[in-house]
């Protein structure tokens, strides 16, 4: 199977008829819903919280974070700003009236927020599109760069994200997590299902310091 | 797009971040809708001390709304009987749910329903205008201003 982001910038590939494919999936909606649920667990909130969820799509995750606890969402309900590059997945979670505000962003261009805004920022499947450069006058270092500054400065003292992705390779796993800890981060990697066709890649980064211990 | 969006949102070009005058974004042509939502009373004290008061204010004002006190809101102004001494507090936590008052509910509606349905975000140091549709901000920026 190849892999979406080495065809098309995810603005072009998540036309009205692939972001439809995407959200209807039920088997995508299931992984998509396992995956929210464990980087929730590996943000540890303890109380309603203001998330950013980069790449929210047609809001999957979105959905789970403005759960109450007794449904399963650890501290919740939260409220959650999620910003995506493709106006077709934004469409979709129009439609479905989700309670985040939505942006029309690409993550590599930053993170239009003031310091300090946010507990919690949350990623699922959508910072491998990141490395690919779109065009000759940028390049994956300076839009991971970029985006992990912004990020870094977004989020709380003592804040935390959790960006579940698929690296191509282990260069481009190296190249994710070299660029969040020269943006001040603190940075572990965490692997589900290694050596898998299922393996997950979780980056789990810590704004203040501090060492993970997953 | 929230009111509580608004009051965290910068401009998004480089040159612009290092600016004051790049925070708050200022509505232009705004239509305005109320989306109700659940009152979510621990999100607000969670929230309440990261809000810059008098940015808030000017947005309010800018948008023609009911002018908001001069100060802000403390957490015990947020929940009935907030103001009631400590060890009292601890002992009712318990089992008590805590109730807003009116001043939460207040800011509640300005906060999380107050909503900007259509219009422009515009950045008062560049000038730079980010169009609201259907309450989405589009903040895809040319690559010469990335
Ligand atoms: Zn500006």
């Amino acid at each position: 199977m190849s892999r979406p982001e080495d065809i098309l910038p995810p603005d072009l590939f998540y036309n009205d008829t692939e972001s439809r494919k995407y959200t209807t999936s039920s088997r995508i909606q299931k992984i998509q819903s396992t995956m929210t649920h464990r980087a929730l667990s590996l943000l540890s909130l303890s109380t309603p919280s203001l998330i950013l969820d980069i790449g929210c799509g047609s809001g999957l995750s979105g959905e789970i974070l403005s759960r109450p606890e007794s449904e399963g969402t650890p501290g919740g309900p939260h409220i959650w700003f999620g910003s995506d590059i493709s106006s077709s997945m934004l469409g979709i979670a129009l439609e479905k009236e989700v309670d985040g505000d939505l942006f029309l962003a690409d993550a590599g261009q930053g993170v239009p927020f003031r310091p300090g805004t946010f507990d919690a920022a949350i990623s699922i499947s959508a910072i491998q599109w990141l490395c690919n450069a779109e065009s000759s006058e940028e390049s994956p270092a300076g839009r991971l760069s970029r985006f992990f500054g912004g990020l870094y400065s977004s989020l709380r003292r003592g804040g935390r994200a959790v960006c579940q992705f698929y690296p191509k390779n282990e260069d481009q796993k190296k190249m994710v997590s070299q660029a969040a800890i020269k943006a001040g981060f603190g940075a572990g990697l965490l692997e589900d299902d290694p050596g898998t066709k299922n393996a997950k890649t979780y980056l789990v980064l810590t704004v203040g310091g501090g060492e993970l211990d997953g | 797009m929230k009111l509580l969006t608004l009051n965290f949102l910068t401009c998004a070009i480089k040159t612009c971040k290092t600016q004051p005058a790049s925070f708050p974004l200022h509505p232009r042509d705004a239509e305005l809708e109320i989306v109700e939502t659940d009152m979510n009373l621990p999100f607000l004290k969670n929230i309440l001390p990261r809000l810059m008061w008098d940015e808030l204010r000017t947005i309010t004002s800018e948008l023609g709304l009911p002018d908001l006190p001069p100060t802000p809101p403390t957490r015990s102004n947020l929940v009935e009987g907030g103001e009631k001494d400590a060890v009292a507090e601890e002992e009712e936590q318990e089992e008590v749910v805590e109730e807003p008052t009116q001043t939460a509910k207040d800011l509640h509606r300005i906060l999380l329903e107050t909503c900007i349905k259509e219009g422009k975000l515009v950045c008062g140091a560049c000038g730079h205008e980010y169009k609201v549709m259907e309450g989405v901000a589009n903040f895809l920026l040319p690559g010469h201003l990335v």
